[in-house]
């Protein structure tokens, strides 16, 4: 492995898709090679606090950092989008209509004379709000159940990971578009679904990490002097466990943004008047082919950069997470 | 090899209950969102209505119903669309054909391409190539493939057409045929590249990365120093003693995602209007057509379950470690 190469490639080395089905089996089959970086620069033997230790390895993944700089700037110009955005959510202009690209317009207009740019901003909030409230709720949920399997073990552990089985077994997509069409689709809903279809691989991580460390003599000492089983699962295991929870909670927000793109495209997303950039690219998709096929790319290209800016995090974090990237050396 | 015919009858007889309790809770799910009779219900003739409850049972608890559906089912009757008045036995078979001919291409294409595009870069670790593909597979990874598929119709078909002035597109975007055409000629190829395209992107982009860190964690494995120590030329090391290890995982995590593809295809078939599975699932949502939907989860679901037995049969013939746990 690249043991001794002074480098910190890892983006080269782990499938970046580790959330999904084959990512997740591929990580478990075959463990990604670890990434080591230059023991010169700390070979003094100065204690580091944990977090400072975290900072560090953070911020030499440089895709990681310019990430987390673009996705910055994305939560700040969406968010801000009421003072950032050059025109109003909803400002029509009949009389323009569909216009292309122009410096009035940068990412021209639609039917309704609508500056995409505008839309753009504002639909992002939608699409981001989706995003980090379905990671959440299935990164909660699921490390709830991984870990309560594992620490508990036997019928406990047969029970929810046999759930967590016919969860993975049933058509993600069926199943979210048969639920939307029975709770409407508010935006909420779409949050519940999306995240009742994703604790399942965060389960299933949590599951592996926990059994790893549940024998280990820190759990057995907290046991030992009398911590309930809920506080030794919280302040002892979890703690523990934090960093691939983490990574998996970045994949997570990846793998809800384009899933809700993708149910807007079916037909079966947010609803107007609220915009996501799914929505957005639905709407455009009739263009395809006309003068206003133009339509199609801003809202692909957000969603593009979006996932990609996430999936760098996600590598970033895990590297930073990974005590094997500098201690051990 | 008795101990691998134990492995093989006890996955299958784990995925036994996994179905039945899978395809009773999507039962559930399908017929107490969409009403069956729906139809009948706006037509002026009373009695259909009754007609088709009692011929549902849809009176009974669902229990009950489910058992009804699976002995009917398992009679050879699936019900009758609501949408179309066909008999679902039929509707479902047809369009899992376009279905599986998608499937059959992409993954043909798919498995060449990643394993190609993995075995390169891990064995020019580092290479500007390798740095190509890595990145060209972390944007094929964050694409959303409607996406993809709305530019390749744009940049791929239309773009081309209008510059070069042609009367119609190199590739077609609309099924598989073009009216009357038939069999796998020219015509059926030119339908083929795009949504084909448009379905292998994630796949091989998938693939490839877990294809070069399997490759990549093989050929520092000791065997492979040993081979070369003892004077196997590289190329035969690649070839026998590395890419034959590296190719088992690949070939499991292709097993699970080939089941997944009986479902996943809506967006692919629905761009390109292909009768698939996928676009019978969406018109049928849309028109709320119950029968054709339970039996429509309840065979994508039997296929993401015969793969994964597929997944663990292969996984326990190519390593033989895998058959004791």
């Amino acid at each position: 492995m690249s043991g001794e190469t002074p480098d910190h490639r890892s983006l080269v080395d782990s499938p970046p898709g580790s959330a999904g089905p084959s990512g997740l089996i591929g990580s478990e089959l075959v463990p990604s090679a670890s990434h080591a970086f230059d023991t010169a620069a700390h070979a003094s033997p100065v204690a580091r606090s944990q977090w400072a230790l975290f900072r560090r390895r953070f911020l030499r993944h440089k895709m990681a950092l310019v990430s987390l700089g673009v996705l910055a700037f994305l939560f700040i110009v969406c968010f801000g989008a009421n003072l950032v955005a050059p025109y109003s959510n909803t400002e029509q202009d009949l009389l323009l209509g569909p216009v292309g690209p122009r410096m009035s317009h940068w990412f021209g207009t639609d039917e309704l004379g609508r500056d995409q740019l505008s839309r753009l901003l504002y639909a992002g909030r939608i699409s981001l709000k989706i995003g980090i409230a379905v990671a959440l709720i299935s990164t909660v949920f699921g490390t709830a159940i991984g870990a309560i399997a594992a620490y508990f073990g036997k019928a406990t552990d047969q029970t929810l990971m046999r759930l967590t089985d016919l969860f993975l077994v049933v058509p993600a997509i069926a199943i979210l578009a048969i639920a939307l069409e029975r709770f409407g689709s508010g935006d909420t809903t779409i949050i519940l679904v999306l995240a009742g279809l994703f604790w399942m691989y965060v389960a299933r991580i949590v599951r592996g990490e926990v059994l790893g460390i549940k024998e280990k003599e820190f759990i057995e000492a907290a046991r030992a002097s009398g911590a309930s089983s809920t506080r030794v699962i919280v302040r002892h295991i979890v703690p523990n466990i934090f960093g691939p929870i983490m990574v998996n909670a970045t994949l997570g927000v990846a793998l809800a943004i384009v899933a809700e793109s993708t149910l807007s495209y079916l037909g079966f997303g947010v609803e107007p008047p609220q915009t996501s950039w799914g929505n957005m690219l639905s709407q455009a998709s009739g263009y395809v082919g006309t003068d206003r096929a133009y339509l199609i790319y801003a809202p692909g290209f957000a969603i593009l950069i979006t996932v990609l800016a996430v999936n760098f995090l996600g590598d970033g974090l895990r590297d930073a997470f990974d005590p094997h990237t500098d201690r051990h050396q | 090899m008795p101990s691998m015919l134990t492995y093989i009858s006890r996955r299958l007889l784990f995925s036994i209950p996994v179905i039945l309790v899978a395809s009773f809770l999507l039962f559930w799910m399908v017929r107490s969102t969409f009403d069956p009779c729906v139809k009948m219900r706006a037509s002026k003739d009373v009695e259909a209505v009754t007609r088709c409850e009692t011929r549902l049972h849809l009176d009974d608890p669902i229990p009950t119903q489910y058992l009804g559906w699976a002995s009917d089912a398992a009679h050879g009757d699936l019900g009758e669309s609501s949408r179309t008045n066909e008999e679902v036995s039929a509707m479902v078979p047809r369009a899992l054909w376009y279905t599986v001919q998608l499937i059959f291409w992409g993954v043909l294409i798919s498995a060449f391409a990643a394993v190609a595009l993995g075995v390169y870069s891990a064995l020019k670790q580092y290479s500007v190539l390798d740095y190509t593909f890595t990145g060209a597979s972390f944007v094929g990874l964050a694409m959303p493939p409607f996406w993809f598929g709305l530019m390749a119709i744009e940049l791929l078909a239309i773009m081309p057409k209008q510059w070069l002035g042609l009367d119609e597109p190199l590739f077609y975007f609309v099924g598989l045929h073009s009216g009357a055409e038939k069999g796998f000629g020219a015509d059926y190829a030119r339908h083929l590249v795009l949504p084909v395209m448009t379905l292998t992107v994630q796949i091989i982009a998938s693939w490839s990365r877990f294809q070069r860190s399997s490759m990549l964690d093989v050929m520092s494995a000791d065997y492979v120093r040993t081979a070369r120590a003892k004077g196997v030329p590289r190329r035969d090391v690649v070839v026998h003693h590395a890419l034959r290890n590296a190719l088992v995982p690949l070939v499991t995590v292709m097993a699970l995602d080939i089941g997944a593809l009986f479902g996943g295809l809506i967006i692919t078939e629905t761009i390109f209007s292909i009768p698939g599975m996928g676009q019978l699932f969406v018109r049928s949502l849309q028109a709320g057509d119950a029968e054709v939907l339970v039996v429509w989860t309840v065979v994508t679901a039997g296929f993401i379950v015969v793969f994964n037995l597929l997944a663990d049969v292969l996984y326990g013939l190519m390593d033989p470690r895998v058959r004791v746990t």
